[in-house]
């Protein structure tokens, strides 16, 4: 089978875009956007086995397996729950991770 | 009964399998399967319906970051997935799996159970039962069934 996936250009030059003149204004926004928190939410599914759910957040989060489960029983009986949080690059590295797990996983700002 | 057990933990932190030569061609005709779908439903820009629960949305409500992680994560996605299917590929007659190769078979029995259960619409409340013989999706409920009952004996084990 022919490789489809061998461009790789989409991922070169990532993170390089910025502009060599920096205003204060792009600053101050970029400030913003890292300081504030950042959560990541698992969200209820109806395929994800609840021991499943329970191992990803021990394995990629060190969780005991009384958190894990505490969270994995909110997930079902609330829908979701913040199952970690911080700054955007760290909560999209951590929704990549449960993304790869196959978990139903979103970020977005803490408000 | 532990005999009985078809998977059993051992000290060395690997794992005993005990299943029959027909689930090992099941299991490696299925991940095949998922190997090809992967491969030939995710050109640039799109997802297939079929594997959209594989690459779910991260920023809900903020489509510029939306299109940048897409953009940037899904080669990604897609690379530690085929990692996952190489290893169990590499480790299918094993009658003993190190706690790395576990995990590959775990990841990958539930990356099947997300494409079949999204095609066969799976709701959670929903006991699964067997459908009428006329269900034209008769055969893949039935593996579905069976995936999520070897996925369950596959986490028991790996939580030991």
């Amino acid at each position: 089978m022919s490789p489809c996936f061998s461009d790789t250009s989409s991922v070169t030059g990532a993170g390089v875009e910025s502009s060599p003149v920096i205003t204060a204004d792009e600053i101050s926004d970029s400030l913003t956007d890292e300081d504030v928190p950042w959560v990541v939410l698992v969200w209820n599914d109806p395929i994800n086995l609840m021991s499943y759910v329970v191992f990803v957040l021990q394995k990629l989060f060190g969780y005991s397996s009384e958190k894990a489960t505490q969270l994995m029983l909110d997930v079902h009986e609330k829908g979701r729950a913040v199952v970690a949080n911080g700054t955007r690059e760290k909560a999209e590295s951590d929704v990549f991770r449960l993304h790869e797990y196959g978990l139903w996983a979103t970020m977005q700002k803490d408000s | 009964m532990l005999f009985d057990r078809r998977f059993r933990a051992k000290r060395n932190g690997s794992v005993e399998i005990n299943i029959t030569d027909e689930e090992r061609r099941l299991i490696a005709d299925l991940v095949e399967q998922l190997r090809e779908l992967v491969l030939s439903t995710s050109p640039e820009g799109s997802v297939d319906d079929s594997i959209r629960r594989l690459y779910p949305t991260a920023y809900v409500d903020d489509p510029e970051h939306e299109h940048e992680y897409q953009r940037l994560m899904r080669d990604q996605l897609l690379e530690r997935r085929l990692g996952h299917l190489d290893v169990v590929e590499a480790t299918l007659q094993d009658r003993e799996l190190s706690s790395e190769s576990l995990t590959a078979w775990i990841t990958s029995i539930n990356d099947v159970r997300l494409v079949l259960g999204t095609h066969l619409d799976v709701s959670e409340d929903e006991e699964p039962t067997f459908a009428a013989s006329n269900d034209p999706d008769q055969q893949q409920r039935a593996i579905y069934q069976y995936l999520s009952h070897l996925l369950g004996e596959l986490l028991d084990v790996a939580g030991n």
